[in-house]
């Protein structure tokens, strides 16, 4: 068998290096499963205890902003999934642009999440305590029906506060692993340029690509999760 | 089973003489155990040791039957120490419902008793011997734990509940309490007393006492003082539930489940009132929170009070008339 | 065993392969790897050590009168943090894992060398936190860091110790990817699952846990230090949250943990067992399933610390059945290595004596978890001094003379030396001796209430904690002496040859110390685990046995024969 340019010296040959290398990154996502776990577990513990105030405080995010978000980030997935294509095939071209077009839709996911948290920071609803800013739980004025009803149910400045720090913990860690993905694929833009990904290697795209799926999926648990537990009280 | 072991403190209460028997056994198990496997492995070293510097043994594989038989014979001897512990578990953590009670609040470092009649003590309680005692505690910073080894008890006191404990003092006399959670600078510091005295004795203490009249008293004047009684009325005319005859029986709440109205429950009204509506009553509740504004004592108070008239009948009238809901400002 | 006349040494290896600094700092060796985090442990063991010295001073007398309250509870936290996260958890994966497995499976390094690295730069890292953490006056929470202690009343440095160990948390996981990885795709051809060492089939075990666990830790730390940051309540009762959630995720991975510490060393002593008897493991395939299984019942225990904290009873119950359940598999395998010296050709040299302090201990520590898993007695015992006993006789008793034991076992496949025989077994005893008075003392104690992180205690404990003192500076002399000899060893010790133990293992099978590349030829493995045949056998079978290669010094480069 031809000794290829990517076989690194320790593996015998190019198949067992792609092996290892989804073996690895599989058991890598499995890490991160656990790491999310953790937080979505506190989701659980604490929205069966409290579902009045996590539905009031849900209410208060912006769906339109998360679902913009949702489909921008399953485009980026058809992008990612469209760039793994090309770099099987190698098409050289097509592998920068499919990688650029995923980078932009996850700049622009980053960008949405920004107009949102900076909203949530002008109506108070950061969970800190500091001396300069502390956070405040005013029921939503009239701008929409539901409002009379969600204010009318009896809540607990509290317990709303622990739904948005689990949003903010639980988004704030998605968007950390968003910002990684981001620099991974702008590794992965440079390494196509150099011509590094032939048909028989190109598992950095691939695992790559597992790794922005896996994102993707997180998100997709996060957006019901946070932003739709509310829904019902808008009538 | 009263023989007591080496390295172990008084046996002063009902239960110790049982933990005792329970870690005998472990230790005789421990001892047998080991004792069989030292013997062995020493017997195997000696007589296979090697004697030649090139010489190998021939194989001896395995044998299924040895692997059951000790994977099996184990488990069996674990069972059994699990249900003879958690059955000791259940005694020692499954408090009686006739008991003399004993408030404690822990805080960094010391330990404050309140008995029922209005005695308080500092890191030193009395009890009487031969009676059961039950214990709730809470805290008012950290976790602490109240540990008296010659009772062989021991509970946390975790902040925002309590915690309940109870013992049967078997022998009078004077016995550590320790904090057994550590709590900071002073965990060391954090011990005690625990004064096992006769009968008579205890009685004479007794009459020594409290200054103030009895925990309950003290709550009904707190719960005057705070203006409780203008919306909890024993007549089911105010705004809130009656509270004659509601500790320690069901509650329904407004969202449809029941709880016990038990001392977590009473507590829990006080410094969150939001947290638990009774059914027919407005929501959100327009009880007023008391977080923050009376201390764990006074809730101890309050909830001893209400304990007290625990056992009224509710006046004419029945249960409390829930209010038509009033559109909030 | 040869003499050192007998024995060249090979002419290059992975010690000599290249100098300088840089070499050794951008390595992607994973034996070169493996003395980094040598180093690294060492170093910390040392630390954690001088934190225990200081320790068992203030406990000579019932009062405290060496250092303040204040200090004493900063150092038993230090004590117990370092030597966790930054000693027993990575001790044998990371130096013993590290240089053995692509060895022992027939690979010329781990999958992924340039992790690898990573992840001791990750340690060093997490290291220099905890380390300015320490300068600046430590953290006195405990190694526990229960809320809401630490979240809002302690005023120590809690979110730098915190972030250290956080840190070195990523190092434990990239090392288990590394190795389950490794265990899956390299192994040389014929290398089947039941061929392999049994110390492979822990350190697999060891790794499912360090990936399972570990990023649980860290999302526990994460949300202590956004609670003391930004005080979000998820642990403050004042604001709706549950001091004892805190508990439970921090159990979630931290019982998990000791099987990461002790899972390694019962690997290490199956290799010894088998290889200092000559014999194959009794009931091989029990005890590889028996990690397996440690490892999985080990995430369903972790309640067990949790007794008194006010958890319900029927938890309580649950928790106790589960950890009687995972008492068994261990039971096992003391029952397999003493069957296994049956018949054997036991030698008495220093591995094989820390093999049989290791099972010693091990058994005491072990039953003691029984104790502790009895409910009725465990409300007695917990938080007291028979607790800190249980853990130290499994992780001091137990992890330490597992890694004393393989490092003296493969360290002239390490460094190509032998260390003085006399010297170690009279360390081993000195430490065996020096551990009993230590920690035996503390059962006692335990039992009659003496409670932990207390730094003054009733008159009544004083005899047995002066015993325990004393017996801890014997147990600090012991662990000195190897300090020593080893280094000593690594310039005026004789060359060792490639087989010096006449053992199994692909290991033994190339020149000691091995050359960058592990194997001049990738090996090819026909033979089973521990296939130790007698001389009659080894002439009817038609096979040459292994083992013929330490009868013939000359031949010490590895070759398949």
């Amino acid at each position: 068998m031809a000794t290829h340019a990517g076989l690194a010296h320790h593996f015998d040959d190019i198949e067992q290096q792609r092996e290892a290398g989804t073996l690895g990154m599989w058991a890598f996502l499995v890490t991160e499963v656990m790491f999310f776990g953790g937080l979505f577990l506190a989701y659980i513990l604490y929205r069966s205890k409290y579902p009045t105030e996590f539905a009031v405080a849900s209410n208060s995010l912006n769906v339109t902003m998360g679902f913009i978000n949702t489909l921008v980030l399953i485009c980026s997935s058809l992008t990612m999934a469209l760039a793994v294509y090309f770099s099987q095939i190698g098409n050289r071209r097509l592998i920068t642009v499919f990688l650029l077009l995923t980078m932009v839709l996850g700049t622009t996911f980053l960008v949405v999440k920004g107009f949102e948290y900076h909203e949530k920071y002008v109506e108070h609803h950061v969970p800190v305590r500091f001396p300069t800013y502390e956070f405040k739980w005013e029921p939503h004025g009239s701008d929409h029906a539901g409002a009379h009803e969600a204010s009318s149910l009896a809540v607990d400045t509290g317990r709303v506060e622990m739904f948005f720090w689990l949003y903010f913990a639980m988004t704030g860690v998605h968007a950390l692993h968003m910002i990684i993905g981001l620099g991974i694929l702008t590794t992965l833009v440079i390494m196509t340029r150099r011509g590094r990904f032939t048909p028989e290697y190109h598992s950095p795209v691939e695992l790559s690509g597992l790794y922005w799926h896996f994102v993707d999926i997180v998100w997709i648990f996060l957006f019901p999760l946070l932003y739709l537990i509310g829904a019902h009280l808008h009538r | 089973m009263q023989l007591s072991i080496p390295f172990s403190p008084d046996q002063a209460s009902s239960y110790s003489g049982r933990v005792d028997a329970l870690f005998a056994f472990l230790c005789v198990l421990t001892i047998l155990f080991g004792a069989v496997i030292t013997l062995v492995i020493i017997y195997f070293a000696i007589k296979y040791r090697r004697r030649k510097e090139d010489e190998i043994p021939r194989g001896v594989e395995g044998s299924m039957r040895l692997e059951l038989f000790w994977t099996v014979v184990p488990f069996l001897i674990a069972m059994g120490i699990f249900l003879w512990g958690s059955s000791l578990y259940f005694t020692m953590y499954r408090p009686p419902d006739e008991a003399l009670e004993i408030y404690i609040v822990a805080k960094q470092w010391m330990w404050k008793f309140q008995h029922l009649d209005g005695q308080r003590e500092i890191n030193e309680l009395h009890v009487p011997v031969g009676r059961k005692v039950k214990i709730t505690m809470t805290t008012e910073d950290v976790i602490h734990s109240f540990f008296v080894p010659a009772f062989r008890i021991k509970m946390d006191v975790v902040p925002g509940k309590y915690s309940t404990v109870w013992f049967e003092p078997t022998k009078a006399g004077r016995y550590h309490l320790f904090c057994a959670e550590y709590c900071g600078t002073g965990h060391s510091r954090m011990i005690g007393w625990i004064d096992v005295m006769e009968a008579s004795e205890y009685q004479a203490w007794l009459a020594g006492g409290a200054a103030e009249g009895s925990l309950a008293s003290s709550g009904e004047k707190l719960f005057q003082q705070l203006a409780c009684n203008t919306c909890h009325r024993s007549d089911a005319q105010g705004r809130g539930p009656v509270l004659e005859g509601l500790f320690g029986k069901p509650v329904q709440l407004s969202d449809g489940s029941t709880v016990i109205g038990d001392e977590n429950y009473i507590r829990e009204s006080i410094l969150n009132s939001q947290a638990k509506i009774v059914a027919g009553f407005q929501k959100p509740s327009i009880m007023p929170t008391f977080q923050g504004l009376i201390s764990e004592e006074q809730v101890l108070q309050l909830v001893a009070y209400i304990k007290s008239i625990g056992t009224k009948q509710p006046m004419e009238g029945g249960a409390a008339k829930p209010q038509p809901p009033t559109t909030q400002q | 065993m040869e003499t050192a006349a007998e024995v060249v040494p090979p002419r290059t290896h992975y010690v000599n392969a290249k100098y300088g600094v840089k070499s050794w700092l951008l390595t992607t060796d994973h034996k070169r790897i493996a003395l980094l985090y040598l180093a690294s442990v060492t170093f910390f063991f040392f630390v954690g050590g001088f934190f225990a010295v200081l320790i068992r001073l203030e406990l000579l007398t019932p009062q405290g009168d060496l250092v303040q309250a204040e200090t004493y509870n900063r150092l038993f936290t230090m004590h117990g943090v370092v030597m966790i996260f930054f000693f027993l958890i990575p001790a044998i994966p990371a130096v013993l894992g590290n240089f053995l497995v692509p060895l022992m499976v027939g690979a010329k390094d781990l999958a992924f060398p340039r992790i690898n690295l990573l992840s001791w730069y990750i340690y060093t890292l997490g290291a220099t936190f905890t380390v300015i953490a320490i300068l600046l006056g430590g953290v006195d929470t405990g190694w526990t860091f229960y809320t809401p202690y630490s979240s809002t009343y302690s005023n120590g440095n809690v979110i730098l110790t915190g972030l250290g160990v956080f840190i070195v948390g990523f190092s434990s996981i990239l090392t288990g990817l590394n190795f389950i990885v490794t265990i899956h795709t390299m192994r040389a051809p014929g290398l089947t699952w039941f061929r392999l060492p049994l110390f492979i089939w822990s350190h697999y075990a060891t790794s499912l846990i360090m990936i399972l666990g570990t990023p649980v830790i860290a999302v526990t730390i994460l949300l202590l230090a956004l609670e003391r940051l930004a005080h979000i309540g998820i642990f403050d009762p004042a604001l709706g949250g549950d001091p004892v959630l805190f508990q439970h995720l921090f159990w979630f991975y931290s019982h998990p943990a000791v099987y990461i510490m002790v899972l390694p060393a019962m690997g290490v002593i199956s290799e010894l067992v088998a290889n200092m008897t000559r014999k194959n493991i009794f009931g091989y395939k029990f005890v590889a399933f028996a990690s397996i299984a440690i490892a999985v019942f080990g995430f369903l225990v972790w309640g067990h610390h949790m007794f008194v904290s006010t958890q319900s009873v029927y938890a309580g119950m649950v928790f106790s059945i589960l950890s009687y359940a995972v008492a068994i598999p261990s039971a096992v395998k003391v029952f397999n290595w003493t069957a296994t010296l049956y018949k054997g050709s036991i030698s008495y040299n220093t591995p094989m004596l820390y093999a049989f302090g290791f099972i010693g201990f091990f058994i005491i520590g072990g039953m003691t978890g029984l104790f502790l898993a009895a409910l009725g007695v465990d409300i007695h015992v917990h938080d007291t001094y028979f607790v800190v006993a249980h853990f130290h006789y499994i992780m001091v008793g137990g992890t330490i003379m597992g890694y004393l034991g393989g490092l003296h076992y493969w360290w002239p496949k390490i460094s190509g030396r032998m260390y003085p025989e006399g010297w170690a077994r009279f360390a081993a005893l000195v430490i065996f001796v020096g551990f009993n008075l230590t920690f035996f003392p503390q059962f006692l104690l335990g039992y009659m209430g003496m409670p932990r992180r207390y730094y003054a205690y009733p008159e009544e404990f004083q005899v047995l904690n002066v015993m325990s003192s004393a017996g801890a500076s014997i147990l600090g002399i012991g662990y000195l002496i190897p300090m020593i000899y080893l280094i000593w060893s690594m310039r005026y010790g004789p060359h060792a040859s490639a087989n010096p133990w006449g053992a199994f293992g692909l290991e033994w099978r190339t020149s000691s110390p091995p050359p960058t590349q592990n194997f001049e030829k990738t090996p090819v493995v026909t033979w089973e685990a521990y296939e130790f045949h007698p001389r009659e056998e080894r002439e009817a079978l038609g096979v040459m046995d292994v083992l013929d290669r330490t009868l013939r010094p000359d031949l010490n480069v590895g070759d398949r024969g």
